[in-house]
């Protein structure tokens, strides 16, 4: 092949199929039953509602259990057993805390595989990720805080922390095992008790966890789950028995959740959307921030409340970042889930896909280029191609609302001081990612991004040990870290 | 515009992530043959011997009698004075005869010795002239002694493939492998390969991705190909299909022949065959059931 660098077609790579994986379907058979029951006081129980919902593999549209819906009852029963609980939970020897915690760790890891099968089953994430980023982070939160349990005189120094009381926690469907540790975790090594209850379309592997809390033994109504939808969550939020509510969700709820308890003395924390920034300078590694853009934007399909969503790059190296972001997302596989190559897997639920539909859509209708994969989505269950647009401009929806989905938005600076205006000019400040090869200039970017998370040279990197949460409408509180632990406790001087 | 710079943590991390790509079933056996079409199978030893060469020919040429499906390796890599010994043994079989020249490993000759070395080899028969970068002109900023040094052993070449050994275990850091990298191309190099296999570490999969990344821009920026040999350290079948992968990956289809990639290496081979016997029989086979070269 000759040199033609006055071609007018631009070069291009060939992702085809000289060199085709076979499918590698991952073959830990997992059973589920046909239809869960309530976790209260230690038990599976058949709700009073005595109504269920189908739980539907997003990948196929087959279903693949039935799952309780709590009604106000089920959720007077929960909170009752967990407020019983309580008073000898709280009593009990921090170090006996602790083992249950590192019991619960331990039997996570020992059945992670069956784990992994069950959360892409349920919610349509590739199986590499739920095996390598999911459950072992599940464990790592149950861990990290076994380890706090019989410390906490020493978190805060010269202050004593006494645990709260009933805590409702509410999670999302884009983690869900994952937030269920990032929740449950803190709240029993601080000496709570805990109402959990799942996103509606993902319950299975909360329900499992269950399970778990059996085989170590955790005493009965320390942890209770009911499932259901936002009917239930609401009421869960409302009982008057329960002293604190964590909810990780959308920013839409968070702020009807939080006028419902204005007043009502429950402590509150919220972790909500996003539309986190990626800044790539001139002077970036670009091969690497090119990797980490589409690692932040397609990870877990773009459902990730941090998803970086909103790229800006500096104006001199915008065609070479452009040509290489093509090359990288052509070479991302899309489809069955359970394919241990896959890459991209199914949208969550069909009500999200038809949200992401419209973002696209709204995106072409006011102006801006749309670039999809050329992958092939399979027949059936929810998919999406991984998305790009260009020639994006600050005030178009999809530079302003969060997608959450596999949807990115390039826009263009041309100076530090413009990329950090247009960065931080958005409602939300979750998290930020800054791609130099400068320290100088990433210490000065970082310390002026209005984010709670900023990663410089990576993204979406994750630890039991750092606080995560955000600023403005991305919410309050932390999870993880020592100032996670603030949010379970009541500090004394 | 800065010069292109590689984030370590970030590339190791990409490059491991290859790693976790299955091959399984019909995708491995395709894997397998392919990997085996690359080789540069070498013998670089100062006891090698005419014997040597000629069991090491015949092994490129046939590597297994009972696994009649496997095609020739791409070619075999010896010292220039073995050229026109190995030129006869592989005759018309399609493999290439590959020496490496320019005072290697070191290179620490004087230009005239490295051009009279390089044009020995291609007069006995070379297809391809495998050269050795000045390191410590390098290392040492004299970036223009390097450039002119293969430009002018491009030349000695006349019709031979050039390819240009970085000897990256020298260079050490990830932004000299990119530095060297675009200076090799722009000055003629048909291929750019990693190692000599004297230095360790050899090649490794990150070093690998960041050339085939330079490869990428510049094929991106010119329209032009360039080809990729890790050399050194890649012995089993399984860290060659992780290779694989990484150029499918980075590269896409195009790169995926033996005019585009090598590998350079000399027990890697049979490791490849050992595999493709358990693909044909499901059982393993020992290792007296595979030939030495």
């Amino acid at each position: 092949m000759s040199p033609s660098p006055k071609t007018a077609s631009k070069p291009e790579l060939d992702f085809g199929n000289a060199w085709e994986y076979a499918a590698a379907p991952e073959g830990t058979k997992v059973s589920i039953e046909p239809k869960y029951g309530l976790f209260v006081n230690g038990e599976f129980c058949a709700p009073r509602s005595k109504r269920y919902m189908d739980s539907i593999n997003p990948a196929t549209e087959e279903v693949l259990s039935k799952v309780a819906i709590a009604n106000q009852a089920d959720v007077d029963k929960a909170v009752a057993a967990a407020k019983a609980a309580f008073p000898k939970w709280k009593r009990l020897k921090p170090s006996e805390r602790a083992k249950y915690l590192f019991r619960i760790a331990r039997r996570i890891q020992e059945r992670a595989r069956e784990l992994a099968v069950l959360e892409t089953l349920d919610g349509g994430k590739p199986i590499k990720e739920s095996r390598d980023v999911d459950i072992p982070e599940a464990a790592k939160h149950f861990f990290y805080h076994a380890g706090w349990a019989d410390k906490l005189d020493y978190v805060f120094p010269g202050r004593k922390g006494t645990p709260i009381g009933v805590c409702a926690q509410i999670i999302p469907w884009n983690f869900p095992l994952l937030m269920a540790a990032w929740k449950i975790a803190p709240a029993l090594a601080c000496g709570n008790t805990v109402v959990l209850k799942p996103a509606e379309t993902t319950s299975l592997t909360a329900l499992r966890l269950a399970e778990i809390f059996q085989e170590v033994g955790l005493p009965p109504g320390v942890v209770n789950i009911v499932t259901g939808a936002g009917n239930t969550g609401a009421a869960l939020a409302a009982h008057k028995d329960v002293k604190k509510l964590a909810f990780t969700g959308s920013t839409g709820v968070g702020k009807e959740l939080a006028r419902n308890l204005a007043g009502s003395g429950k402590r509150l924390t919220l972790e909500l959307g996003g539309k986190s920034p990626n800044i790539i300078f001139e002077d970036a590694s670009i091969d690497q921030a090119v990797d980490g853009v589409v690692q932040g934007i397609y990870f877990n399909q773009g459902h990730v409340c941090c998803a970086g969503s909103r790229l800006f790059v500096q104006e001199g190296v915008m065609d070479e970042v452009l040509a290489r972001l093509k090359v990288r997302i052509e070479s991302l596989r899309v489809g069955d889930p359970l394919d241990k190559n896959t890459d991209l897997g199914a949208i969550n639920s069909i009500g999200q896909l038809a949200t992401i539909k419209r973002y696209i859509e709204a995106g072409n209708s006011e102006g801006a280029q749309m670039f999809q994969s050329a992958a092939k989505l399979p027949k059936h269950g929810y998919w999406c191609k991984p998305t790009w647009f260009t020639d994006v401009q600050p005030s178009h929806t999809i530079a302003r609302e969060e997608i959450f989905g596999p949807v990115l938005s390039v826009m263009s600076f041309r100076t530090p001081e413009e990329a950090l205006m247009r960065a931080n000019n958005t409602p939300y400040g979750l998290a930020a990612g800054v791609w130099t090869d400068k320290g100088s200039k990433i210490f000065e970017i970082a310390s002026r991004l209005k984010a709670g998370v900023v990663w410089c040279n990576s993204y979406n990197r994750f630890d039991a040990a750092s606080p995560f949460g955000g600023f403005k409408q991305s919410g309050f509180g932390r999870e993880g870290g020592r100032q996670g632990l603030l949010s379970y406790l009541e500090l004394k001087s | 515009m800065p010069n292109r710079t590689v984030d370590k943590v970030a590339v190791e991390a990409r490059a491991a992530s290859f790693k976790t790509r299955s091959i399984k079933k019909d995708s491995k056996r395709q894997g397998l043959l392919m990997v085996s079409s690359m080789i540069d199978l070498t013998t670089l030893e100062g006891k090698d011997s005419a014997a040597k060469v000629r069991a090491l020919c015949q092994k490129a040429v046939q590597p297994d009698a009972s696994l009649p499906h496997v095609s020739p390796v791409a070619a075999v890599c010896v010292y220039p004075r073995w050229v026109s010994l190995a030129r006869e043994l592989v005759a018309d079989s399609g493999v290439k005869v590959a020496s490496v020249a320019t005072a290697f490993p070191s290179g620490q000759v004087d230009l005239e010795t490295k051009l009279a070395d390089v044009r020995a080899a291609v007069t006995a028969g070379a297809d391809e002239i495998d050269m050795v970068i000045h390191r410590g002109a390098f290392l040492s900023g004299q970036l223009q002694v390097v450039a002119d040094e293969i430009r002018a052993v491009k030349d000695a070449c006349a019709a031979a493939h050039l390819k240009v050994i970085l000897e990256t275990g020298e260079l050490e850091t990830y932004d000299n492998v990119v530095r060297a990298s675009e200076l090799a191309i722009a000055s003629g190099a048909d291929f750019i390969k990693t190692s000599t296999g004297k230095v360790s570490p050899a090649a490794t999969m990150p070093v690998t991705l960041v050339m085939l990344e330079t490869i990428r821009s510049h094929f991106l920026a010119t329209g032009q190909m360039i080809g990729m040999k890790p050399a050194g350290g890649i012995s089993t079948a399984k860290d060659a299909l992780h290779y694989l992968v990484m150029l499918k990956e980075t590269l896409g289809d195009a790169w995926l022949t033996p005019e585009w990639f090598r590998f350079g290496a000399s027990s890697l081979l049979n490791d490849v065959l050992l595999q493709l016997h358990r693909l044909e029989s499901g059982q393993y086979a020992a290792h007296y059931d595979v030939t030495e070269s």
